[in-house]
């Protein structure tokens, strides 16, 4: 099976302007216009005592085709940074990142044809109804209106919305149903991947399961490849065949959710996946707080 | 699928998508519509008020009126057009869509040829309604006047505040916070320099020079001459061929000046932030 993504030693810092031009005449020039001798140089240790977060610190990930791959981290690990490189969204600043063969920063236009993606937040023009906001994201695709219409109508409904809510304004919408909405505006391009950048958070239990239930559809039926950053463990463990653990911009761990589950020790009970999460990203915040 | 029919069905996205915006803002757009008509209006009661307070003595207060009325008018229609595609962030910021719309496969001409392409039409119809308006008011006679030369002259001086609207669009990118209210330091610049209520003669003599690269002053020349004078549509060639000229440095400059912010934006992380 070919990979859909690799991502090679991918480095991306925030909080400081990148290179700037001139330095580029004598340290040569990367695809994203940053020198790459600047991520070999700087740690993560190095760069915070001088304003710079370091957001992914080298990381390297293959993600084959047709994998729900799962990435799980606390807030600011880098999870939404890893996501957003990948959507061409942000510029690596060292490392080359790789979708179905098309490098994000010299083909980006190829890699936008093939992915899609669905944010925490459900982003949309308010005012518009959800098949105004629909027909336009379809058309920047490429796709024809007639047709589109007729395909909003009928992923909202099997989403579970009724058809008349499909004519009103998105503010009229609950959040869950918003959160349909965007994962139907992710659906039309017919996406190869799909970036879900926690998808479920905020939704009630029965509007997370249906949201779930159709990432399993998509993947089994469509053979859609489905990168997942979540906080809910069972959702990640249920979904996803492999999952990566990052903490402070670094892979922490990277495995299926039973071998993951085998890292810690059993101390009396079957290990969870949240166990895990906790050893592996927990331990640096109990030592500072012991040493503080 | 086809490159041009892809490209052409985006163009429309952006087109049809402003359509429904103003649809669905309706009452906004009529506010906005009765503020410019006062505007216009209180501009242009200044030649009549001219004509009064000049004791009638050597005050056309006719001439100062059409003159005003002019000016008025090309303004708002160039300004709409700059402030529309200076929005092509701005309001996707305020909405929250921008990361959908430029991580969706389209280059970015496109985008701006769709947003153009709806400023146009808008900023025409709506300066048509207040030249309608105006003439009924004023009893203005446009009998004389070369409407056609006037809408060229219009559409020639669209080019150029395309471009630097284009340019102007990417404060609101490389600054989420106050980006868009840093372009009205633009609009109000080529308002000071370009005639629009007066002769440019009567500037101090640096500001005439910078009244020489500012494209509205060419297109305010040529619609006074076409609406004032009702000079045929081609001896305004004078007039035109500076302001497409403009236009023809302006938005390739304009695309590639957008071009780099959008490069910064994505490098430093600053397209997710809200404003």
């Amino acid at each position: 099976m070919s990979d859909a993504i690799i991502v090679h030693e991918a480095y991306k810092q925030f909080g400081k302007t990148a290179a700037p031009r001139w330095k580029h005449l004598f340290h040569g020039k990367n695809g994203s216009g940053s020198s790459p001798d600047l991520a070999e140089k700087s740690g993560a240790q190095e760069n915070s005592s001088k304003g710079i977060v370091v957001a992914l610190d080298r990381i390297s990930v293959s993600i084959r085709e047709g994998e729900i791959f799962g990435v799980l981290g606390p807030n600011g690990s880098g999870k939404s940074t890893l996501i957003r490189l990948i959507a061409t969204l942000l510029l690596p600043d060292g490392g080359s990142i790789e979708v179905f063969g098309y490098d994000v920063v010299r083909q980006p236009v190829q890699v936008q044809r093939l992915i899609n993606r669905v944010s925490v937040e459900a982003s949309f023009f308010k005012k518009l109804s959800p098949m105004e906001n629909l027909v336009y994201g379809a058309r920047l695709y490429g796709m024809e209106g007639r047709e589109t219409r007729k395909r909003v109508v009928e992923i909202l409904t099997r989403l579970g919305l009724e058809e008349r809510s499909i004519y009103k304004p998105m503010e009229e919408m609950s959040r869950g149903m918003q959160q349909k909405v965007a994962i139907a505006r992710a659906l039309l391009s017919q996406p190869r991947l799909l970036l879900l950048d926690e998808p479920t958070t905020g939704l009630d239990p029965r509007s997370r399961r249906e949201v779930q239930a159709v990432v399993r559809e998509l993947n089994r039926d469509f053979g859609v490849t489905i990168l997942l950053t979540t906080h809910d463990m069972l959702e990640a463990e249920s979904l996803c065949e492999r999952i990566a653990i990052i903490d402070g911009g670094k892979i922490v761990a990277l495995d299926t959710p039973s071998a993951l589950k085998r890292l810690i020790p059993r101390n009396g009970h079957e290990p969870t996946l949240e166990d895990v999460f906790l050893e592996l990203t927990g331990k640096k915040l109990v030592k500072e707080d012991e040493e503080g | 699928m086809s490159v041009m029919i892809r490209e052409f069905r985006a163009t429309y996205a952006f087109v049809e998508r402003n359509a429904n915006m103003v649809k669905r803002y309706w009452t906004w757009e009529l506010v906005w519509m009765v503020y410019s008509i006062a505007n216009s209006l209180s501009v242009s009661f200044i030649g009549l008020g001219m004509e009064q307070l000049g004791g009638g003595q050597n005050v056309d207060g006719r001439y100062l009126v059409l003159y005003l009325v002019v000016g008025t008018l090309v303004w708002r229609y160039l300004s709409l057009i700059f402030y529309w595609i200076t929005e092509v962030i701005s309001i996707e910021r305020w909405e929250g869509t921008i990361e959908y719309t430029l991580m969706a496969p389209i280059r970015r001409i496109t985008h701006m040829a769709g947003q153009t392409l709806f400023a146009v039409v808008y900023s025409l119809l709506f300066t048509a309604v207040i030249l309608l308006v105006t003439v009924v008011l004023f009893h203005i006679d446009l009998s004389n006047a070369n409407l056609a030369g006037g809408t060229v002259m219009l559409l020639a001086g669209s080019l150029s505040f395309i471009g630097v609207g284009v340019m102007g669009s990417v404060l609101p990118l490389l600054f989420p916070e106050r980006g868009a209210q840093m372009t009205h330091v633009i609009i109000a610049m080529l308002l000071l320099v370009s005639g629009v209520y007066y002769p440019i003669d009567v500037l101090p003599t640096m500001l005439q020079k910078l009244a020489v690269v500012s494209p509205a002053t060419y297109v305010l020349d040529g619609t006074r001459q076409a609406l004032l004078a009702g000079t045929p549509t081609r001896e305004l060639w004078p007039f035109i061929w500076p302001t497409l000229v403009m236009g023809l440095i302006a938005i390739p400059l304009g695309l590639w000046v957008f071009g780099q912010a959008e490069r910064y934006a994505k490098r430093t992380g600053k397209l997710h932030r809200n404003g």
